[in-house]
């Protein structure tokens, strides 16, 4: 997998929230391809990390690069300098991003859902948007829900939409943040299913979450964050079987219960 | 004059005409619905470009600038702390004595525009807006700050994500405090008789130096704003159930249904 080219790439990245690091100094590449599960403690500074990867968290320090250009900011004469809404906007189109709680827009159909970015951000006719929808919503497994509302579906069903949205713009990698948290576990299978299929198809995902089922099949790689830091990292089986810190091992157990 | 038998009022004393008050209510003179048509389209008119003005100022104060997030505050901080009387007089009186500004009546082919009317228009306007502003900025603090996350991660600028995203949410938020508005508008243009436009509440007054009944006319002008805001209610109601109807998140069961659901139960 690592002979693929580096897809997206975090350089010594180190976010502050009041002067605290929450992300302190993290590095990490992604071949094209290639699914990587982050595991860590809540506050290990995980979901912030992944939030800094398509700048919803301007980072304070270090780089992020989509296929060699940094996300969010330009080569200033000072130092880094952010770059305009409009034009992280632009980069943002190539990430996908799942969020823990949905965040399906509360006014719309899920295919309305699906097809807006589409529709407004690509320049396809609402036609074709509703084409690429359907297909979409389809592949999810929610050909019968085009026209129900977020508050008329399940937390399963409403994440499934939200990740046929996030594909509708034919992203070049996937974020999910904690996709199954805020799941019923009965809710759980459906996305990880979802998720499982977008793997083996070859799409590039980095992965929040503590579903080890997910990590142990579709993962080419799990990270161990813990305060800030990546503790360590490896090949899934290695690392689920065999960790090398005591405090992954610890971990593991503790979410095994 | 005959007075209904039933009319203590009359052998008490009291000087009321009947008569006089049921003619004014069931058949007003052409003045006096000519006052009432332009308490009306002076609101409609200064409630829509208030709603305008409002939305300008709400995304003024949600700039990335700092200097236009100033003036906004600072426009609803001025416009909110001296009252709608005062700033009509200083718009059509003040300016002109000033030298600097007269309203004049412009001609707009078969419509003659009266300039006190479109002072009022405006004022009435520029004083709604910053109202408008509060509830629009209160609209779109409410909306879930998810909804824009998601829009943004998805690659949207942050125009779009207002206008598409934000905004559809927000006016749903809107629509009863808006109502609520313009049923205080119907009414704040009584104020427009102090620069001397004959709206309904100054015909009243002309009528009550010409005929002395005092209570009758006003009594008249009491109901003629209590059926526009009434019938506004209706319409009120009629925008809320449309807004909640196909199109809301979670749609509210009707007063009868639940009722109804609830005798099923038991």
């Amino acid at each position: 997998m690592s002979a693929a080219p580096v897809l997206l790439e975090a350089r010594d990245v180190v976010k502050r929230f009041g002067g605290r690091p929450a992300v302190d100094g993290v590095s990490m590449q992604v071949h094209r391809g290639e699914t990587v599960v982050i595991i860590g403690p809540s506050g290990s500074g995980k979901t912030t990390f992944l939030r800094c990867l398509n700048h919803l968290e301007r980072i304070d320090e270090g780089d992020v690069l989509l296929d060699g250009t940094s996300v969010g900011y330009r080569e200033g004469r000072h130092g880094p300098v952010e770059l305009p809404p409009r034009e992280i906007a632009v980069t943002r189109r190539r990430i996908g991003f799942v969020f823990q709680r949905f965040n399906l827009f509360a006014h719309l159909s899920a295919l309305d859902n699906v097809a807006l970015a589409p529709r407004n951000l690509l320049g396809l006719s609402r036609q074709d948007a509703e084409v690429r929808a359907r297909q979409l919503l389809a592949r999810v497994g929610l050909a019968d829900k085009e026209e129900s509302r977020p508050a008329q579906l399940s937390g399963g069903q409403q994440q499934r939409v939200a990740i046929a949205r996030a594909l509708a713009m034919r992203p070049e990698v996937m974020l999910f943040d904690e996709p199954t948290s805020a799941l019923d576990p009965e809710m759980v299978g459906e996305v990880i299913a979802v998720m499982r299929e977008l793997a083996a198809e070859g799409m590039t995902m980095v992965v929040v979450t503590h579903e080890m089922g997910f990590a142990r099949a579709a993962a080419d790689r799990i990270v161990m964050m813990d305060a800030g830091k990546i503790l360590e990292q490896g090949p899934a089986e290695q690392m689920i079987s065999d960790p090398e810190h005591d405090r992954t091992r610890r971990f593991l157990t503790q979410i095994a219960h | 004059m005959s007075h209904g038998p039933w009319l203590l009022a009359a052998d008490a004393g009291l000087n009321f005409d009947w008569d006089f008050l049921a003619r004014s209510i069931f058949h007003p003179s052409g003045t006096f619905l000519h006052g009432l048509a332009r308490t009306v389209y002076i609101s409609v008119l200064a409630q829509l470009f208030g709603t305008l003005g409002g939305l300008a100022v709400a995304l003024a104060r949600r700039s990335r600038w700092m200097p236009l997030r100033r003036a906004g505050a600072t426009y609803v901080w001025l416009i909110r702390g001296t009252p709608l009387l005062v700033q009509l007089v200083i718009v059509y009186n003040g300016l002109a004595a000033l030298n600097l500004y007269r309203f004049t009546d412009v001609t707009l082919g078969p419509v003659v525009i009266l300039g006190v009317v479109q002072a009022a228009v405006l004022t009435l306007a520029l004083n709604e807006a910053a109202y408008m502003a509060e509830i629009i900025r209160a609209a779109l603090d409410a909306i879930d700050v998810g909804q824009k996350e998601a829009a943004v991660a998805l690659g949207m600028p942050p125009s779009m994500t207002m206008r598409l995203v934000l905004l559809p949410q927000a006016a749903r938020i809107c629509v009863p405090p808006l109502g609520n508005e313009f049923n205080l508008m119907m009414k704040s243009t009584s104020l427009l008789s102090v620069i001397g436009l004959q709206e309904m509440f100054l015909t009243a007054q002309a009528i009550n130096s010409a005929t002395f009944k005092t209570f009758e006319i006003f009594l008249t002008v009491a109901v003629y704003y209590l059926l526009l805001t009434t019938l506004w209610g209706f319409v009120q109601q009629w925008i809320e159930r449309k807004f909640e109807g196909p199109t809301a998140a979670v749609s509210s069961p009707r007063l009868r249904e639940r009722l109804f659901a609830g005798a099923g139960a038991k």
